[in-house]
């Protein structure tokens, strides 16, 4: 394939999904079928295209053209590929196409079914133009319309009355980080003059540290907001207000992955801003440890995937901070696989039982087979149990925390930071996962519509199985140098004997759950941690405080402003306007006088102008 | 006379013609007066057109405006006063938007005729204000500047009047008086300039003409207070939103889109233009009030509790994303105001045609007695919805780039903070529209909505600003590539 074939077709990627999405939004009342055509289709041509880019594309290729010039700063519209973004591509085109399938079904009833797929192509369309962007402008295009369409899907429900607030936050919390994303997107185009991402690239080393690092910095807001990371994690949770293919679709391949993609695509800026990596480790080991936690003492099923999310993020980021993009887009790979296997084998289960609750769930082994066994493989996936993808991926993380102590471009105590919440984070896991799996598929039934529950329609059930594939085999392909060499790496990966320590602490996880589930099935395990508990429910109550430091100041501080525009500002100018009124009532009162006392000041007043004037001119003669 | 000289002399002309024939259709022939009066309207919009025909700048290379096509002829040789008109790409794109919402104005007026009727009337009022706006953007001596600026106040003020809200008279006074008063600050400002510098032309004067230092100081300070009036900067705004929540749907709509737009284009033509030592010594305090525009109109929508009020403070804040952008005295600036102004003009425009639309249906413009839109009226909810999207300048769709490169800008002047309260306030911007949205279309339905279903009129006038709002979003060379040139040139001469 010629370069300019590579890139027309990489213009594609966007443009088709959209296309779909524009007309499935501006047809009028569309029939479910040709919604439902439109929206398979479009994620369908994507896929191809992205599989025929990923085989044909072996080196950086790109074209752009002019697209607005703002004095001598020009802003360009092109298509930048790589072997990384056309994986990538593959990953986000794959999990659509799946999303688009599954939604045909578990939306049946839905009459607002026709906007809801144009949303998703438009979802698509977003993050794969994100994907191949050659230009930062255009990155950021893609970017924030993402988020403007993770609002509309996550308030899609209508009878869910937490969906609008969820939404609202979803869009609002990504919304505060882009302020630093648009900043910095800003800094560079002002200090290098062009926005285009080569460009940038290569102008990196005419930035000195300390510009870099704040440019960084403001770039790592916005990644925060979207990937999810610590402090600005808190909205991911309560997206699962919206459909369970959409928490899919934002978990696995557009949302949370564009800011670890976009780090990795940026990163010569970043390795050379040491301060912002350590900043990012900081973040990654902290977010790790934290969504992993809170995952353990959720009832939810979809809490509990949801802030694995924001904990498996944390290992992507994680391998940034430590200077390995590699190892961090291979996990973006495998996490892709596995987490949309799990979001859509969840929505099975609920479909089925018509339930979030694991407090209402138990002994589905049985009656679900397909559901069970393809969530048993995303389940294994996530802890990393070998063979399955996660392991690889996971212990190729861990791997590079551990040797980026001595000489990565990280600080050594950040790389020690990352590494010992990675693997602490392993073997908390294994206990949540092991939870979720003994609680929704073993033991007796604890509600009545866990004891009649049936399989999904095939419209489900292909999708979850499609993707229990590569979430079972994708990590073997780290063993192929064809594949790890378009990741970055330079060797294929490797299985020492340091990945005995995360085996074991997940080992530890997985055999502590299940003991303190055998002792009672039907007790919730999380009650072994008594007090700690309700920490763990609430987050460590980071959005407790997010609402007093920051939502409630800007509330009150709105009203103060209100307050103060309408009687001081306005109050000013009503002022004015009446104590003209007033002053003219004032002389008009003066002037309303009988003739007798009119006529004697005009008298008055024409001896006193007469007086005056004689004084002025006699004195001038 | 060229083409281009006869189209522009057409988009004063066909107004005031329209003016006329609308006035004197009799009482029993309301709809015909409306009817000859949008027809009007729909050719001045075709003459705007027209005026892309043949555009090649003329005059010297070095001049500082160099008009696409221009009359001049003597008015009141006494004086020396000439009617001078031109357009060039800084003008342009605010005469298209103007005639194309004065069309849509008058079309939708052809539909629905707001309480107490006599639509005739509202549809000429509508027309002299778009000569008077029009007139504005293309003149070239200052004086008729001043007069065409004039023009537009008492026909707003008739429209504000009669056909407003419940409050419509305290409103319509105070937008009267309020801006009365920056005009006379321009009067003044304008005399000061044409007597120093002994000629109207703004060809001759822009660049300061010769003027001392002095002189522009105090000109523009003059000027720029006029125009903060107009435009409006904080803390000169309080006359908006009375007026905007007041005045019939048509009328804010005229009053957002592109009344709001003389202030701004006149700073630029003409404050920044005529004086730009002034400019460059008052910069400064332009971008602190500008950013304190955003950021405090921002946080009053995000108190308001009625509908249009609340579109009416945003405008202060978008505006104030416009002035910032003048303010950094740079050609991205410029440019960036450039769009943004049109973006506004657009989105706007499109947000105060649904605010009426729901208002008419649901009786109430009060935040906490609508809900549930997208239940009883899905197309105007998903409109709605639309249109907030655009304005809280959503990257893809035209309000984005204005607001973006105003940030952009001020980087580049060297004023961080400036440029990040303003990013902040941006952010704001999606706070306030989004609790809107959640108030108005989501939650279960609150009260009853008449006709919830859309009229071919309501999808005829509003159609225009949807597709625009994506188009220019998608290309936004449609304007900068017409104005490039103009605003570089511009640039260059403030930073002489």
């Amino acid at each position: 394939m010629s370069p300019g074939a590579q890139t027309a077709a990489g213009a594609l990627l966007p443009a088709v999904p959209f296309l779909a999405a524009l007309i499935g939004l501006l047809v009028p009342r569309a029939s479910r079928a040709v919604a439902a055509a439109l929206g398979i289709v479009g994620a369908a041509v994507a896929f191809v295209v992205a599989v025929v880019l990923a085989v044909a594309v072996h080196a950086p290729v790109e074209t752009f053209r002019r697209w607005a010039d703002f004095g001598d700063l020009q802003v360009t519209i092109g298509v930048r590929l790589d072997p990384v973004a056309a994986l990538v591509a593959v990953a986000v085109a794959t999990v659509a196409l799946a999303v688009q399938i599954y939604s045909t079904a578990y939306l049946a009833a839905d009459d607002r079914y026709p906007p809801y797929a144009a949303q998703v192509s438009l979802f698509t369309a977003a993050m794969l133009l994100v994907v191949v962007a050659g230009d930062l402008i255009e990155l950021l295009v893609g970017w924030e319309v993402m988020g403007i369409c993770s609002y509309l899907l996550i308030g899609h429900d209508r009878w869910l009355p937490e969906a609008p607030r969820a939404a609202v936050k979803a869009f609002l919390v990504t919304r505060f980080g882009d302020v630093g994303f648009l900043l910095g997107i800003a800094l560079l185009g002002v200090k290098l003059g062009s926005f285009r991402i080569t460009e940038v690239l290569a102008g990196a080393s005419r930035l000195s540290v300390g510009e870099l690092t704040v440019i960084t910095l403001l770039l790592l807001a916005g990644v925060a907001g979207k990937s999810a990371q610590f402090p600005l994690h808190t909205w991911l949770p309560d997206a699962m207000a919206g459909p369970t293919p959409i928490s899919a679709l934002i978990h696995a391949a557009t949302m949370v992955a564009a800011g670890v993609y976009v780090v990795a695509r940026l990163f010569p800026l970043f390795g050379r801003a040491p301060a912002t990596l350590a900043t990012l480790a900081v973040v990654a080991a902290i977010t790790m440890l934290l969504g992993a936690l809170a995952a353990c003492a959720q009832d939810d099923i979809k809490r509990v995937l949801a802030w694995s999310t924001v904990s498996q993020i944390g290992y992507m980021t994680a391998a940034l901070s430590v200077g390995a993009p590699p190892a961090a887009l291979f996990h973006l790979l495998t996490h892709a696989a596995f987490k949309a296997l799990l979001f859509l084998a969840a929505g099975a289960v609920i479909h089925a039982v018509g339930t979030n609750a694991m407090a209402a769930l138990g002994g589905l082994r049985r009656r679900l087979p397909v559901t069970f066994w393809s969530m048993t493989i995303g389940l294994a996936a996530l802890v990393g149990v070998p063979p399955f993808a996660g392991f690889w991926s996971k212990d190729e993380i861990i791997a590079v925390t551990w040797a980026g102590h001595s000489g990565g471009p990280a600080p050594a105590w950040a790389a020690w930071l990352v590494w010992a919440s990675a693997v602490l984070t392993v073997g908390v896991t294994g206990w949540y996962a092991t939870r979720l799996w003994l609680r929704t598929f073993f033991g007796a039934p604890r509600g009545p519509a866990a004891e009649h529950p049936h399989e999904p329609p095939a419209a489900m059930s292909l999708p979850v199985l499609v993707l229990a594939v590569p979430s079972a085999l994708l990590g073997f392909v780290g063993l192929v140098p064809g594949f790890v060499h378009r990741l970055g790496f330079d060797r294929p990966v490797q299985l020492t004997v340091a990945m005995l320590v995360p085996l074991l602490f997940a080992a530890a996880g997985v055999v502590t759950a299940w003991l303190l589930w055998r002792r009672d099935p039907s007790a919730d395990p999380v009650a072994a941690l008594g007090p700690v508990r309700p920490v763990l429910a609430a987050a460590f109550y980071v959005d407790a405080v997010q609402d007093a430091l920051v939502v409630r100041p800007a509330i009150a501080l709105s009203r103060a402003v209100r307050r103060t525009d309408e009687t001081v500002v306005d109050g000013a100018v009503e002022a004015t306007g009446r104590g003209a009124e007033d002053l003219g009532a004032l002389l008009g009162r003066a002037h309303r006088a009988a003739l007798p006392r009119a006529a004697t000041a005009v008298l008055v007043a024409a001896v006193l102008f007469g007086l005056a004037a004689a004084m002025i001119f006699g004195g001038a003669r | 006379m060229t083409l281009g000289q006869a189209a522009l002399v057409a988009t004063l002309a066909l107004p005031a013609f329209g003016v006329v024939a609308a006035v004197a259709a009799p009482a029993r022939l309301d709809r015909a007066g409306r009817l000859a009066g949008t027809v009007a309207a729909a050719l001045t919009f075709v003459a705007t057109l027209v005026l892309l025909a043949g555009r090649q700048p003329h005059g010297p290379r070095t001049a500082p405006i160099r008009p696409w096509h221009s009359v001049d002829l003597p008015w009141v040789p006494d004086l020396d006063l000439r009617f001078h008109l031109g357009v060039d790409g800084v003008s342009y794109p605010l005469v298209v938007l103007t005639a194309l919402l004065t069309l849509l104005c008058c079309g939708y007026t052809l539909w629905r005729v707001p309480e107490p009727g006599r639509g005739r009337l509202l549809v000429a009022l509508l027309l002299a204000i778009e000569v008077g706006i029009l007139g504005v953007f293309e003149s070239l001596d200052l004086v008729l500047f001043f007069v065409f600026f004039e023009v537009v106040l008492l026909p707003m003020y008739a429209v504000i009047a009669i056909w407003g809200g419940e409050r419509r008279r305290p409103a319509a006074r105070k937008f009267v008086l309020y801006t009365l008063f920056g005009s006379v600050l321009l009067l003044v400002g304008v005399f000061v300039v044409v007597a120093k510098a002994g000629t109207a032309d703004l060809i001759h004067l822009t660049g300061g003409g010769g003027l001392p230092r002095g002189t522009q100081l105090v000109a523009f300070t003059l000027l720029a207070l006029a125009f903060a009036v107009k435009s409006p900067l904080w803390p000169l705004h309080t006359w908006l939103p009375d007026a905007h929540t007041e005045a019939p749907t048509v009328g804010s709509v005229i009053l957002a889109g592109v009344l709001l737009k003389m202030g701004t284009y006149g700073l630029l033509r003409i404050g920044v233009g005529v004086a730009p030592a002034g400019a460059r010594w008052a910069a400064p305090v332009l971008g602190v009030l500008a950013v304190a525009a955003i950021v405090i109109g921002s946080l009053v929508c995000l108190a308001q509790a009625e509908l249009k009020r609340l579109i009416a403070y945003s405008s202060v804040g978008h505006m104030g994303f416009v002035l910032l952008g003048i303010a950094t005295l740079t050609a991205t600036g410029i440019q960036a105001a450039l769009i943004g102004n049109v973006a506004h003009g657009i989105i706007t425009g499109l947000l105060f045609f649904l605010a009426g639309a729901i208002k008419d249906r649901a009786h109430t413009g009060r935040l906490d007695e609508l809900g549930g839109l997208r239940e009883t009226a899905p197309t105007l909810a998903g409109l709605l919805g639309y249109a907030s999207i655009a304005s809280l300048g959503l990257p893809g769709l035209a309000g984005f780039w204005g607001e973006a490169f105003a940030v952009v800008a001020t980087l580049r002047r060297g004023w961080p903070v400036l440029a990040v309260v303003a990013a902040l306030g941006a952010a704001l911007a999606a706070a306030y529209f989004l609790r809107l949205l959640r108030q108005v279309t989501h939650g279960p339905a609150v009260g009853e909505v008449a006709r919830p279903r859309l009229a071919g009129a309501e999808l005829l006038s509003w159609g225009p600003l949807v597709v625009l709002a994506l188009a220019l979003g998608l290309v936004p060379a449609a304007v900068l590539s017409l104005s490039a040139d103009a605003a570089r040139a511009l640039a260059e001469v403030v930073t002489r």
